[in-house]
């Protein structure tokens, strides 16, 4: 090794950044909390009982459906508009185009966290969607970062392609679906990746607009144990870190399995604009 | 027909469902949130007539005068004040360690990204269990255990919450940097290297100024993460604690604004962050953009 260094600097990292995960794991199986340094070991005390006592308390199966489809809706919604608005921005020649790019840039950088009041407002005073699945997919049913991406991979498909596509008498929406959605194929997959880590970890708005506990999505349901009830369990941390695997696991697998789509490249294009 | 619409007529059919989104989701809240930041707006049962009087800029003086949103501001200062820094420099010394060479990339990629992926409310969790006063933390520190501990103690609330942003994202910003990385040319550090230049030294002269639209994006968006805070000190401090120590705005707007119910005031909050975050990205992208 060369540059040992650089070794023990990644290594030092990558430890900082797994250790709580691992953690998470062992604290969701303990018996009794054991917060020694020797309770971080999986030695004996081991049960899967937190995990039937958090369901007992959180109905997970119900949490996990709502999470879905709520992250399901918003998946579906950015996929059909934004890659048709990715589309237009990148290829289509229309009035406007250039003041639609630049509101999709201006709502990257006002934080969505701030219109919090007014959109409460709005959904669950004025159109009384509140503990329903539209107004939370709402909000965040078209992704505008997935649609500047869209715009990025379309934008870098050659040009001749659509002029011989457009020659042989194609419509648009013919030269998209057959054309151009076939060769951003995998970079789709990408977009598609990112887009599902917003509304499957949200917190904020699904929390707001969600009162009746069948309604809430997983995050929320956990919380609301975190603040409500974790005080009053036999075993608080047992439970809760029980729940919060269930709620790390399908985006962690997930992310593994595709790691290669995550890539410096990949995002890389989105970014450099 | 054409001169009117464009060459593509039907780019404005495909574009369209994104244009109602943005102006029923951003534009029109936007103008609601002005409209209500000057008015005594609250909450009525639904159909209930009541009067909500123009008050002109009473709830922002009222934002002004609040110790709460204050202090809340200044906690957003002490947050970015340690994890601008800390994210910046550590998210490009980890992306140039992975731009190298080295064994194990795949594995190291995948674990500085895994937390930045993860929902917050599952890794709060963790802290929680980590930083509590009986905590593991605590256990290892033995006698060097802070007192009051970590998540009461008003001293380090906020610090701790910034450490815990920076590690959580860190992944997204290292990502970012792996990618300015690949524009800086490979010459740059080849002239360094016969020009006698350490590795620290060509770090300091060949990277740093390479990938600096990287970092006004880095900053940028960890200004806005700033802005945005709401979970962790919502979940992590018990709602801001202690004593509002750890309260973000975003938090106190909720607190105010749907808890209390003062829905003007807490509107004139988002407005006065959505100013400052506006304010803070022009002049980090003055200072470093500018020559």
């Amino acid at each position: 090794m060369r540059h040992p260094v650089r070794l023990i600097a990644l290594i030092v990292g990558a430890l900082a950044f797994l250790f709580p995960f691992y953690y998470m794991l062992i604290g969701s199986l303990q018996a009794e909390p054991d917060t020694t340094p020797k309770g971080a070991l999986p030695t004996g005390n081991l049960t899967l009982g937190n995990y039937a006592d958090i369901d007992s308390r959180v109905d997970l199966g119900t949490a996990l459906l709502n999470s879905g489809i709520f992250t399901g809706g918003v998946l579906l919604c950015t996929v059909v508009f934004g890659v048709l608005a990715g589309y237009a921005l990148a290829r289509l020649h229309f009035r406007g185009r250039t003041l639609v790019f630049n509101l999709m840039l201006l709502v990257q950088v006002v934080p969505f966290q701030l219109l919090t009041i007014p959109l409460y407002v709005l959904i669950v005073r004025t159109y009384g969607l509140g503990d329903t699945y539209l107004g939370m997919i709402l909000p965040y049913a078209i992704n505008s970062a997935a649609v500047f991406i869209f715009r990025q991979y379309f934008m870098q498909l050659p040009k001749e392609l659509f002029e011989a596509a457009a020659i042989d008498g194609a419509s648009e929406l013919t030269i998209l679906w057959r054309v151009a959605l076939p060769l951003v194929r995998p970079a789709l997959l990408t977009a598609v990746l990112l887009t599902f880590i917003g509304p499957w970890n949200e917190f904020l708005w699904p929390f707001l607009i969600t009162k009746r506990a069948d309604m809430q999505p997983l995050a929320v349901a956990l919380a609301n144990y975190m603040t409500n009830v974790a005080a009053r369990a036999a075993n608080p941390y047992g439970a809760l870190l029980a729940g919060a695997c269930v709620l790390a696991a399908p985006v962690v697998v997930l992310f593994i399995a595709f790691q290669k789509r995550f890539t410096a490249t990949d995002i890389g294009s989105s970014v450099k604009g | 027909m054409r001169t009117l619409l464009g060459r593509h007529p039907i780019g404005l059919v495909f574009i369209a469902p994104y244009v109602v989104f943005l102006a029923a989701i951003f534009a029109y809240p936007l103008g609601i949130a002005v409209y209500m930041s000057f008015y005594d707006w609250f909450f009525a049962a639904p159909g209930a007539k009541v009067d909500r009087p123009f008050v002109g800029f009473d709830n922002y003086v009222a934002v002004f005068q609040d110790p709460a949103v204050l202090r809340s501001f200044l906690n957003i200062a002490i947050f970015l004040v340690i994890n601008v820094p800390l994210t910046v420099g550590l998210s490009l010394v980890l992306a140039t360690a992975l731009n190298a060479a080295i064994p194990f990339r795949t594995f190291f990629r995948v674990s500085f990204y895994v937390p930045y992926v993860t929902a917050s409310v599952a890794v709060v969790g963790v802290w929680l269990f980590l930083f509590n006063s009986d905590g593991l933390v605590n256990n290892v520190l033995g006698g060097l255990a802070p007192e009051p501990s970590w998540l009461v103690n008003s001293g380090l609330t906020m610090p701790l919450i910034a450490v815990y942003v920076t590690w959580k994202q860190l992944g997204f910003f290292i990502l970012l940097y792996l990618a300015a990385l690949q524009n800086v040319p490979k010459e740059l550090y080849e002239s360094a290297a016969v020009d006698g230049a350490s590795r620290i030294r060509s770090f300091w002269t060949v990277t740093v100024p390479g990938v600096r639209p990287a970092t006004t994006l880095v900053v940028l968006l960890a200004t806005i993460t700033g802005a945005n805070l709401f979970t962790e000190p919502y979940l992590l401090t018990g709602g801001g604690g202690p004593d509002g120590a750890s309260a973000s705005p975003v938090l106190v707007m909720y607190q105010k604004g749907i808890e209390q119910g003062h829905a003007g005031v807490g509107a004139a909050i988002g407005m006065v962050l959505v100013i400052v975050v506006l304010v803070i990205s022009l002049i980090n992208r003055y200072l470093l953009e500018r020559d």
